[in-house]
């Protein structure tokens, strides 16, 4: 999956891109829970549904993702990422319709690295360069 | 607009107050934070993060801000506020922010006080860590055993470690030595979302990740006998620091208060400097909805705290057949936090609104809010340091009052990033290390033991020298670890 982490002293900054909005969401999904799990180790199981919106994409992105860490908590599980995301803009507001799969979280199973309090407004960046959608915000852990 | 920094004291230095800024800049810091602070802003010119010292304009500039933006010597970047940020605005005039609380609301370190000696737990360190690493559910997505109806939720958020006691999991004294005696009034449950207390229904009594742990502790050396005598305290005594915050809950009304707060910024005509610092009038209902749902938090880690506190009690009961009772609390301070306080300003003591991010607040001597028992000394700090280094017990002091807020350090302050960190140390290699040293780590991440390792953060002595030279902040006590459980 296309995404980096960015130098930031004491939190985790990530930048993700995709040739679709779609997949510059998922992609910054996985950077998120690949700073919480090792992801190889939790199988794509079962699926959480994920609706959100906001008024710009950013914004959109940040829902996503902090819906990402809540549905983790609420239900009890650990998830590998997103699927079948769809972006989409209705009269000046973007909704976010998709699916987040995972399973039941396991502390014998999944190999934890550090939690993520909440995905933030600090460096938050959306721009397409090139052809490729890119999305970049920092991460308080 | 260019920053100026001119010296007042070898500690304490003042940004120039120009363009928007409302008032001038404090940071206390010595000329290698400050060289440190400029360097890195010039580096970050060509984009990036906004750097620490451009953080402290940007507070100067928020309507109704009172004296200073001030920063702690333990400064790095945050989100629109720094860390080590201190801002007290007007009650009238002034703002609410959330980047002056941070996500994890009422953070804060609690320490208890043992009747063990060092010597005591030497030979019995394993058995310890192992018995506080079952009892103390740590890490990513740990539960714990406390499970709590929506009602009994409620009721944290109203009633903090106050409902938690009742309970059963602790003894009032505890209540007396916790900052706010472990309540905050103006909560209201109605203005924090389902979504935040359905997240927090398997977290009271769960440390948590990142930088929070439970740590076992002895006393190093005293620097100040009377002070000492009267926190109860003494050379080799056994103490345990548990350091962390608000969970889930506190971080959800973080992620919703922002969206308002967006929203009012710009309904109120606030200039948004950075976009995570947003913020509303205080007395608009946005800010008035907002506080009233940061004190559920600032209640809600006073309970996690309290709670924690009692299975700690209970595991190091079992480990050294020790009556609970005689585990007594020293005390309870947060440091993410908002709160209405009197203070001196120009003459007259002022009801104000104080935000402390990654700062603690510290009370001189003679204030009614410092428990009887401590008043003649001041409200004791509790500053954490890194697993390998040592922590602090300070005093709050006259000088603090007039000059800060009654405010202080919270512990060393990064100096590597996380991702650095990982690149540079592994998990095993940094437990095996400090196992040699005497030093027993327990976590359930390793990566996670690597982004904390000692060396990522600042020298903690050198912080605390800087805040005790500066005469804000007094030491008291210095602690070195001997058993830590991660999160």
């Amino acid at each position: 999956m296309p995404y980096t982490y960015l130098e930031h002293l004491a939190d985790v900054g990530i930048m993700s891109t995709g040739a679709t909005l779609e997949e510059v969401f998922e992609s910054g999904a996985e950077a998120m829970l690949n700073v919480m799990f090792d992801l190889d180790t939790i199988e794509y199981k079962s699926e959480t549904p994920i609706t959100c919106e906001a008024e710009n994409i950013e914004m959109l992105f940040i829902e996503v993702l902090n819906e990402i860490l809540s549905r983790q908590d609420i239900e009890g599980i650990a998830i590998k990422g997103l699927k079948r995301g769809k972006v989409e803009e209705r009269d000046g507001i973007y909704h976010f319709r998709g699916a987040a799969g995972g399973e039941p979280f396991n502390e014998e199973k999944h190999s934890v690295k550090t939690e993520v309090k909440a995905a933030t407004y600090a460096g938050l960046e959306y721009r397409v360069e090139k052809g490729q959608h890119i999305l970049r915000c920092i991460l308080d852990v | 607009m260019s920053i100026e920094i001119r010296k007042i004291t070898p500690y304490l230095w003042e940004v120039t107050k120009k363009g928007d800024m409302l008032v001038p800049g404090r940071v206390y810091g010595d000329e290698e934070t400050i060289q440190g602070l400029l360097k890195d802003a010039e580096e970050r010119k060509g984009g990036g993060f906004t750097p620490a010292i451009q953080q402290v304009v940007n507070v100067a500039s928020l309507p109704g801000i009172e004296k200073a933006s001030i920063a702690m010597a333990d400064i790095h970047p945050g989100y629109g506020f720094t860390i080590g940020g201190v801002g007290a605005f007007d009650l009238e005039e002034g703002v609410i922010s959330v980047a002056g609380v941070g996500f994890d609301i009422n953070c804060g370190v609690r320490v208890l006080k043992t009747p063990l000696k060092k010597k005591d737990i030497e030979g019995k360190k394993d058995e310890l860590a192992n018995q506080l690493f079952r009892s103390v559910p740590s890490g990513v997505g740990s539960t714990g055993d406390i499970r709590l109806s929506v009602n009994e939720i409620n009721e944290v958020l109203r009633r903090g470690a106050e409902f938690v006691v009742e309970k059963g999991y602790g003894f009032p004294e505890d209540l007396e030595y916790t900052e706010e005696n472990g309540k905050v009034s103006d909560a209201d449950p109605e203005n924090v979302s389902l979504k935040a207390k359905e997240r927090q229904f398997k977290q009271v009594g769960t440390l948590g990740s990142g930088n929070h742990y439970l740590e076992v502790q002895w006393i190093e050396e005293i620097y100040d006998t009377e002070a000492a005598e009267a926190y109860g305290i003494h050379e080799g005594q056994v103490l345990v620091a548990i350091h962390c915050g608000s969970r889930a809950l506190g971080h959800q009304i973080g992620t919703d208060y922002l969206k308002t707060l967006e929203a009012a910024s710009r309904k109120y005509g606030i200039p948004i400097r950075e976009r995570e610092l947003v913020c509303a009038p205080i007395k608009s209902p946005e800010g008035r909805k907002y506080f009233t749902a940061v004190n559920c938090g600032v209640n809600c880690a006073f309970a996690n705290r309290q709670a924690i506190s009692h299975l700690t009690r209970k595991a190091l009961g079992s480990v050294f057949g020790i009556p609970i009772e005689e585990i007594r609390l020293l005390y309870d301070v947060g440091h993410n936090t908002c709160k209405i306080e009197s203070h001196n300003v120009e003459g007259t003591m002022k009801r104000l609104l104080i935000h402390r991010k990654g700062a603690t607040r510290a009370f001189g001597p003679g204030r009614e809010e410092v428990p009887e028992a401590y008043r003649p000394i001041g409200q004791p700090l509790l500053v954490g340091g890194t697993m390998g280094t040592a922590s602090y017990i300070l005093s709050g002091t006259e000088q603090g009052m007039e000059e800060c807020f009654g405010s202080a350090v919270h512990g060393a302050g990064r100096a590597l990033s996380r991702q650095a960190a990982k690149r540079r140390w592994r998990g095993e290699r940094i437990i095996q290390e400090l196992r040699e040293k005497g030093i027993i780590i327990k976590s359930r991440s390793k990566p996670g033991v690597a982004e904390e390792a000692p060396g990522a953060y600042k020298d903690v002595d050198r912080v605390v020298e800087i805040m005790h030279r500066s005469g804000v902040n007094k030491k008291i006590a210095r602690m070195k670890p001997l058993v830590c459980v991660k999160g």
